[in-house]
């Protein structure tokens, strides 16, 4: 399909000590790696789709290769071997300036740590991306601006990253991130430092962002909660594979293996629980009831 | 006892190189030696006519700006007072002058040499053991040659001074840059940052703190030296410690050595306070 936001191809990401070639085909080879000391395989030969406008999450513990996979798609970690292409352009075969182009344009990325520059206001924080694009000091503060609006954060912009919490601090990250207007985004576990208030609040105003914008999101978390309540799509991963993918409430209602399984079966028993005391509810008060754990319930049963 | 047929001197070739160099590249170091009494010249010329009050009104303004303390900006402009009263306020200039070329030089060669030691891990192996020289060599071996290549006086007394006082700020800078966390390296690349943007805009200036450690460090060595370059002729306090020494006055001895501690005091202080102002996770 040529009109996928994301696709990618087989992808393979082998950490070595001196980063030599290896050919992933070789079946030996990857299992005698698995075996030594010597190297990492981090990603194994996986393949997906993101549609624009979609929310995509690769869902998976630490050390799956979740943020291996997120790191290859704008080549901050160049894969070993396979393709991928956004928005029709094959990222694998850039040279440095189209890369760097290329993430100027097409993409902006949030991460776990924020990764915000301390002796930048938060202003200046979110001005960054714009200004080693070369964007023009005017438009780039007016721009500025209006991203920490959207984000709450007006009256903050001459604060200095420390002195905010760490909930204020990703919502800068999310505003140097959506002020770049490009139409991928890219999240690396951008809740999981914050507490669970906070993430839940941050994780209801990025699907409100996500109302506004449309964006494509490339998602990953290693908290399935998370996973079900922003993700469109979803993919499991385990040890560098995807295990499983396709939409939140398929792979809750039918996970394809044990391990899925293990990691769903929390959750179904939440929802089962939250569904019983919904029926209570309903009894008693046929206003109040939780819709939306009903509808997941609905495609459990 | 080592045996004596293993023995092997390096010493005349040492002589006929330096020679050699002497010869042939006479006009090149003689060029070099002009730029630096050019630069040093100047430098003097523009600290002997600054009056004295300005210099005591001027390291009280600098403390308090740095501490915002009382207390230090009457401690520091006695102590400035001190060296007048003790009669060695010229000789002082002098020292001073000696001082600030060399650490000038020591950061426009120190900076760049620390920056492409951090980049390129090739260099960083290579500069490693020549800055271990640098700093463990006796300054009295290089003072010789430096006499040679500069003749007597400032000159050679500032090379020698740079050789012995520009490690720390490479070596500081190279740690500075390499000590960027990668987290946030890696946000300014996700979002299209050139080399060269991520240097200019991330790297050094969150190595800054350790940057201006180096260039607080740098004036510390650079004032360590200045009795040893009083050897070749380098008027100044140093000068005065060694006459001393020579008359076994211990009273002018300690009047000199205590002006040389109260310049390393004083610009010790007020550099460590901008170094503390430029480190960004104190804002």
């Amino acid at each position: 399909m040529k009109n996928s936001a994301i696709r990618i191809q087989d992808l393979w990401k082998v950490y070595t000590r001196n980063d030599e070639d290896i050919d992933v085909e070789d079946q030996d080879l990857i299992t005698s790696l698995d075996e030594s000391d010597e190297a990492v395989v981090a990603v194994r030969g996986v393949s997906l789709q993101v549609q624009p406008g979609e929310v995509f999450v690769v869902m998976g513990l630490s050390g799956s290769g979740k943020s291996t996979l997120i790191r290859c798609i704008l080549r901050l970690i160049n894969p070993t071997a396979g393709k991928i292409f956004v928005s029709g352009e094959d990222v694998t075969v850039m040279n440095v300036k189209e890369l760097t182009e290329f993430r100027r344009h097409q993409t902006a990325m949030v991460f776990q740590h924020y990764g915000l520059l301390p002796h930048r206001t938060v202003l200046q924080n979110v001005e960054f991306g714009l200004k080693i694009k070369g964007v023009s000091e005017k438009e780039r503060t007016e721009r500025a601006k209006v991203s920490l609006e959207k984000v709450g954060l007006s009256g903050w912009e001459n604060y200095y990253p420390n002195s905010l919490s760490g909930g204020m601090r990703q919502r800068v990250g999310i505003a140097r991130a959506i002020v770049m207007d490009s139409p991928i985004l890219l999240m690396d576990e951008p809740f999981s430092g914050l507490d669970p208030l906070i993430r839940r609040e941050m994780q209801d105003e990025l699907i409100r962002l996500q109302e506004e914008m449309h964006k494509t999101i490339f998602f990953v978390t290693h908290d399935l909660d998370e996973a079900m309540r922003v993700g469109d799509k979803m993919a499991v991963m385990k040890n560098g594979r995807i295990v499983q993918q396709g939409d939140p409430s398929d792979i809750l209602s039918h996970p394809a293996d044990d391990y899925v399984a293990r990691f769903v079966q929390d959750k179904r028993k939440q929802l089962q629980m939250a569904d019983e005391r919904a029926k209570l509810e309903v009894v008693s008060d046929k206003n109040e009831k939780d819709t939306s754990s009903k509808g997941v319930i609905d495609h459990v049963s | 006892m080592f045996p004596e047929a293993l023995e092997f001197h390096v010493a005349e070739y040492v002589n006929n190189g330096i020679n050699w160099l002497l010869h042939t590249y006479a006009p090149t170091f003689d060029s070099i030696s002009s730029a630096i009494s050019f630069v040093l010249m100047s430098i003097q010329g523009g600290l002997t006519a600054i009056p004295w009050y300005v210099y005591i009104i001027l390291v009280g303004g600098l403390a308090w700006m740095v501490s915002k303390k009382v207390s230090l900006v009457i401690v520091l402009s006695a102590m400035l007072m001190l060296i007048g009263i003790f009669g060695l306020w010229d000789l002082a200039i002098d020292t001073l002058a000696v001082i600030i070329t060399a650490v000038i030089l020591s950061l426009i060669f120190g900076i760049p040499l620390g920056i492409l030691m951090a980049e390129v891990d090739h260099a960083k192996a290579v500069m490693k053991p020549i800055l271990d020289g640098m700093q463990t060599m006796p300054s009295f071996v290089y003072l010789i040659p430096a006499m040679m290549f500069f003749g007597l006086g400032k000159v050679p007394a500032v090379f020698a001074t740079l050789i012995y006082s520009m490690p720390p700020v490479i070596r500081l800078t190279d740690l500075g840059l390499r000590q960027v966390p990668k987290s946030t390296q890696e946000a300014a690349l996700a979002y299209g940052s050139t080399k060269w943007q991520l240097l200019k805009e991330v790297r050094v200036p969150l190595a800054m703190p350790n940057i201006m450690a180096g260039i607080n460090q740098t004036t510390m060595m650079a004032l360590a030296m200045v009795v040893v370059c009083s050897m070749i002729g380098a008027r100044g306090l140093g000068q005065e410690v060694l006459l001393s020494i020579n008359r076994i006055d211990v009273g002018h001895g300690f009047e000199s050595g205590f002006s040389i501690v109260i310049l390393a005091i004083v610009i010790d202080r007020i550099t460590q306070g901008f170094a503390r102002r430029w480190d960004p996770n104190k804002r």
